[in-house]
């Protein structure tokens, strides 16, 4: 067997190494179902359940997916304006990591007293735990550019507008790309712990019913469709950063080396 | 009148009196299509006086003037390069050239319909350097000497009378680096624009220069400046004759003296 096939096989005989492990610990300690399920009662449980997990799933995944919206957009606007402008990072940067350290679990009960039980406090804590790796990543990009360049674009008549438009934008791309890998993943968090404190739908208010029942299966089951989702999405991202940011991966064999 | 005139000007960082005083009564002049450097030990002033020339610093005192203008605001007939070369690594190094004319009146407003003239802009500059066939890479495939190269031809592609120059060959091989100073010196002798360089290597002065002026160690003060009468084209032999070697000499001695103990 080649390396390069050993290199990408790896990753699943790990998973595979990891699940009968699972399994052997249940067997060898005789765990009950209602403490560990065992692989295959999961699996079963995804089959039995598999329409309320399909639907509860999506309305988790759309729940995601906006609050990575909102995040993505006030984060890119944000991260331009304090990666751009000194004065804005001194008055605005300390606030924002003062909030990010802030857990954002404790915030939910109150959003449930001010917008209600369901979809509005879950979209909130989604976009408000993932909107940091976006304004911090698109900062450090703007905030990280080279002098000279800066210089260069004075001495050319150049405006804040080309400099953000030209230079900034491009430069920051695989800095956002690389966050927005961070934010979908922080995104799924926030709107599963919402779901569990104070929903009303979702996968966290199945994993929630299902294990006051002492359902374990179901509650492995819905992780398992949860982590399903994350590792997807991720997936979906990476993907686009490596489409969109080519130029930043360096191809060693490609280099033209020595000759002044 | 000269072309460029610098006079008296103190540079000081930091807005009160005891901010660090970068440039001390400087005053220089620099003809028109003159080819000038500027030599100093590290930390004089020397980049700092190319800022004040460039108009992107305002001086703390005295006055700087290009054909007969006071600066006060960046000027937008300079080309600039750098140590590092500072090429965007998203784009081909023909898009890379083309930086300038994309920002810079009146070149932005005739982009479209001068594309083809700008494309014939671009090989020719690239070929004046030898870097024929490498208008389609990118930066990365390119090594240092090459990006260097590439960021002359930025620097020159919008036409600028003022060519400012900022220890662009400091971080190169030997080699590469004296392979450089003839490609420089063909450039301004086909374009004969007014080049600005600064350099603490003193045989690449002498080499690419027809004055030298030396700059004493901080504050920076002009306390020499040497006309170099050596014919052109010089070559890699002409550092090695006496006539070439004793101007260097001369100017390590003047650096020596002006260095403060």
């Amino acid at each position: 067997m080649s390396s390069k096939t050993l290199e990408r096989i790896a990753p699943w005989v790990t998973t595979l190494i990891l699940v009968l492990l699972w399994w052997l610990v249940i067997v060898v300690f005789d765990v009950k179902a209602y403490i560990l399920p065992t692989p295959g009662e999961t699996i079963q449980a995804l089959y039995q359940y598999r329409y309320p997990l399909m639907t509860n799933g999506l309305s988790t995944l759309t729940t995601t997916v906006i609050g990575f919206a909102i995040a993505v957009v006030f984060g890119l606007g944000l991260g331009i304006v304090v990666g751009s402008s000194r004065l804005a990072y001194c008055a605005v940067y300390p606030v924002i990591v003062a909030f990010n350290s802030v857990p954002k679990a404790a915030l939910v009960p109150i959003l449930v007293v001010w917008f209600g039980l369901g979809f509005v406090p879950a979209v909130i804590t989604a976009f408000m735990l993932s909107f940091f790796p976006v304004v911090a990543n698109v900062a450090l990009a703007f905030s990280t550019i080279e002098p000279e360049l800066t210089e260069l674009m004075r001495s050319l008549g150049g405006s804040r507008r080309d400099m953000i438009v030209k230079i900034g934008i491009p430069r920051s791309l695989p800095y956002f790309f690389a966050s927005l890998k961070i934010a979908i993943t922080l995104s799924f968090v926030g709107s599963v712990i919402a779901e569990i404190i104070g929903g009303n739908t979702g996968i966290g208010n199945v994993m929630l019913v299902a294990s006051s029942n002492f359902n374990m299966p179901l509650v492995f089951a819905a992780l398992v469709v949860v982590g399903g989702l994350g590792i997807g999405m991720y997936a979906l991202f990476d993907l686009w950063e490596r489409r969109f940011t080519s130029w930043s991966v360096r191809d060693v064999a490609s280099t033209t080396t020595g000759g002044g | 009148m000269s072309f460029i005139e610098i006079r008296n000007v103190d540079l000081r960082y930091g807005s009160s009196a005891s901010g660090t005083l970068a440039v001390s009564g400087a005053s220089l002049d620099i003809e028109l299509g003159e080819f000038v450097a500027l030599v100093g030990p590290s930390g004089c002033g020397k980049s700092t006086l190319l800022k004040l020339i460039a108009g992107l610093v305002k001086p703390s005192a005295g006055q700087v003037r290009v054909s007969g203008r006071e600066v006060t605001e960046p000027l937008k007939t300079v080309g600039m390069a750098f140590q590092n070369a500072t090429l965007l690594p998203w784009r081909t190094i023909r898009d890379n050239i083309m930086l300038p004319l994309e920002i810079a009146e009146p070149h932005r407003r005739t982009l479209k319909q001068d594309r083809e003239k700008n494309r014939a802009k671009v090989d020719a500059l690239l070929e004046k350097v030898g870097l024929t066939g490498f208008a389609e890479r990118m930066p990365w495939q390119l090594s240092g000497g090459m990006q260097q190269r590439a960021q002359l031809c930025r620097a020159l592609i919008h036409e600028p009378s003022i060519l400012l120059l900022d220890e662009p060959f400091a971080a190169l091989d030997t080699f590469t680096r004296e392979d450089l100073w003839s490609v420089l010196q063909d450039l301004w002798l086909f374009r004969k624009c007014t080049i600005v360089l600064v350099t603490h290597e003193l045989r690449e002065a002498v080499y690419l220069a027809q004055t030298v002026h030396v700059m004493s160690s901080r504050p920076g003060r002009l306390i020499k400046n040497r006309s170099v009468e050596i014919a052109r084209p010089r070559t890699l032999e002409t550092t090695f004759e006496p006539a070439f070697v004793d101007v260097v000499h001369e100017l390590r001695q003047a650096i020596s003296e002006g260095k403060t103990p």
